[in-house]
């Protein structure tokens, strides 16, 4: 662990659990409802609007006790592309994962194409990804595209 | 394809293209074949599209089905405020086969995911329109004795005309090249062309109909529509120079023919009707062979 590491996780450190770091600050309830974990029992606590060189303004939320899977945690690919996690034992870093952009995606995303049944019956919206590195979502209902610009969430 | 959904030109293979143009054909040389007797088939026609409805009730018909359904929405319970969801729910009980119109995009994709039987879009808003794509295919087939390598000129609404789009993606696979001639505001989507370019397959754009048709193999018309503009004096502007006339095609290609998704307004003009290049009523005959064929793949009775 270097020096940065400490400081960071000392503020409130958890003993086990998972800090999620780099995500945009404006985004920090969506990650938040992604997730799921304003739905859970687990000890959170979160930073915002925290400076950052890369990214502007930046959230970490640290979950004690709570260890998420790869598909899992891809979910917030559309939010927090950078998001990085830092998987924390007995207050040390064990792992590091990246965020990952999936195949598809369901009931994140809306589709932006107003005319879609999507937007027009109780169905939920499901993508297939067709550009990982500018995230632009092809809807598998209308075939229409919803790009980056355009993304609003559930 | 048996017992599956024909939602999208997309979910066929080239195959299976062949399979419904080659059955289509079948179903030309003989169409009293009482194959479907027994069977019901739903049309279900939540926006008016009478030649689209009478073509697959006449397939229906000519095959010994029985049909179904509606014409519009406004008489039903769908304008009670039930969900499509439920209506298909119910008419699928009702049924073998539903053949759905619906204005709202994705709606026959969803359609199919709740049904028991297999559904086919018949228009999902400016989404698609498979059967349309199919019976186009198989005019163009029928009249060059191929799909491969042809010059198709597309003229009219490119930007919003499903069918166009449609027909574009089908003959991308057959090394087509393209011309594509509308007014700016309706010029073929970017997203179109990029694919094209993606594939290697040439296109020229111009505004100008009567100089870049005479190398054509098909002349693909769509109408203009006013709705589509959002300023009226651009509409009165372009709404007669895109009208083909008969004397327009002095030059072009003895197999050229003149296609056309029908209804027409003014952008064929009536003395083309005579000349044996054009070919949009065949074309529209056409469209009951291949719904002929493409519900006998889907019920598994060919
Ligand atoms: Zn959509």
């Amino acid at each position: 662990m270097d020096m940065k590491d400490i400081k960071q996780l000392s503020v409130n450190a958890i003993h086990n659990g998972t800090v999620i770091d780099h995500i945009p600050a404006q985004n920090l309830f969506k990650v938040i409802s992604i997730l799921g974990l304003d739905k859970i029992g687990s000890k959170i606590t979160f930073g915002t609007n925290l400076e950052s060189k890369r990214m502007g303004k930046k959230a970490i939320i640290k979950i004690a006790d709570k260890f998420f899977e790869k598909d899992e945690i891809n979910r917030i690919a559309m939010v927090a592309p950078l998001a990085k996690l830092n998987i924390i034992r007995e207050y040390e870093v064990v792992d590091k994962m990246l965020v990952e952009v999936p195949d598809g995606i369901s009931g994140i995303v809306k589709c932006m194409n107003p005319k879609c049944i999507t937007n027009n019956e109780k169905v939920t919206p499901r993508f297939k990804v067709v550009d990982k590195k500018n995230v632009s979502l092809k809807c598998h209902y209308c075939e229409k595209i919803t790009d980056q610009e355009h993304m609003e969430y559930l | 394809m048996k017992n599956k959904s024909l939602v999208s030109i997309d979910d066929l293979s080239k195959e299976e293209i062949f399979r419904v143009l080659d059955l289509a054909e079948g179903f030309e040389k003989n169409p009293n074949q009482r194959i479907l007797v027994g069977k019901v088939v739903a049309t279900l026609f939540y926006e008016p599209s009478t030649r689209t409805r009478l073509s697959f009730e006449s397939a229906v018909n000519r095959l010994g089905g029985r049909v179904i359904g509606f014409s519009e929405a406004s008489s039903t319970s769908v304008s009670k405020g039930e969900s499509l969801k439920d209506t298909i729910m119910t008419v699928a009980n009702y049924s073998d086969l539903i053949v759905m119109r619906h204005p709202i995009e994705g709606s026959a994709r969803y359609a199919s995911e709740v049904s028991k039987v297999p559904i086919i879009n018949a228009g999902d808003g400016a989404n698609q329109h498979p059967t349309q794509t199919l019976l186009d295919l198989y005019s163009i087939r029928k009249t060059q004795g191929k799909l491969d390598n042809l010059k198709i000129v597309m003229v009219g609404d490119l930007k919003y005309g499903r069918t166009v789009h449609s027909l574009l993606m089908a003959m991308s696979q057959f090394n087509a090249s393209f011309t594509f001639i509308s007014p700016k505001e309706l010029q073929m989507p970017l997203e179109y062309k990029m694919y094209l370019d993606s594939i290697g397959l040439k296109y020229n754009e111009t505004s100008e109909l009567a100089d870049n048709i005479k190398d054509a193999d098909i002349i693909y018309m769509t109408r203009v529509q006013r709705e589509r503009f959002s300023d009226p004096l651009e509409y009165e502007k372009v709404k007669n120079v895109y009208v083909l006339r008969n004397e327009m095609l002095k030059e072009t290609k003895p197999n050229m023919k003149v296609l056309h998704p029908l209804p027409r307004v003014n952008e064929i003009h009536t003395d083309v009707d005579d000349n044996p290049q054009a070919y949009y009523f065949p074309q529209a005959l056409n469209g009951v062979f291949t719904r002929m064929a493409i519900m006998a793949i889907i019920l598994g009775l060919k």
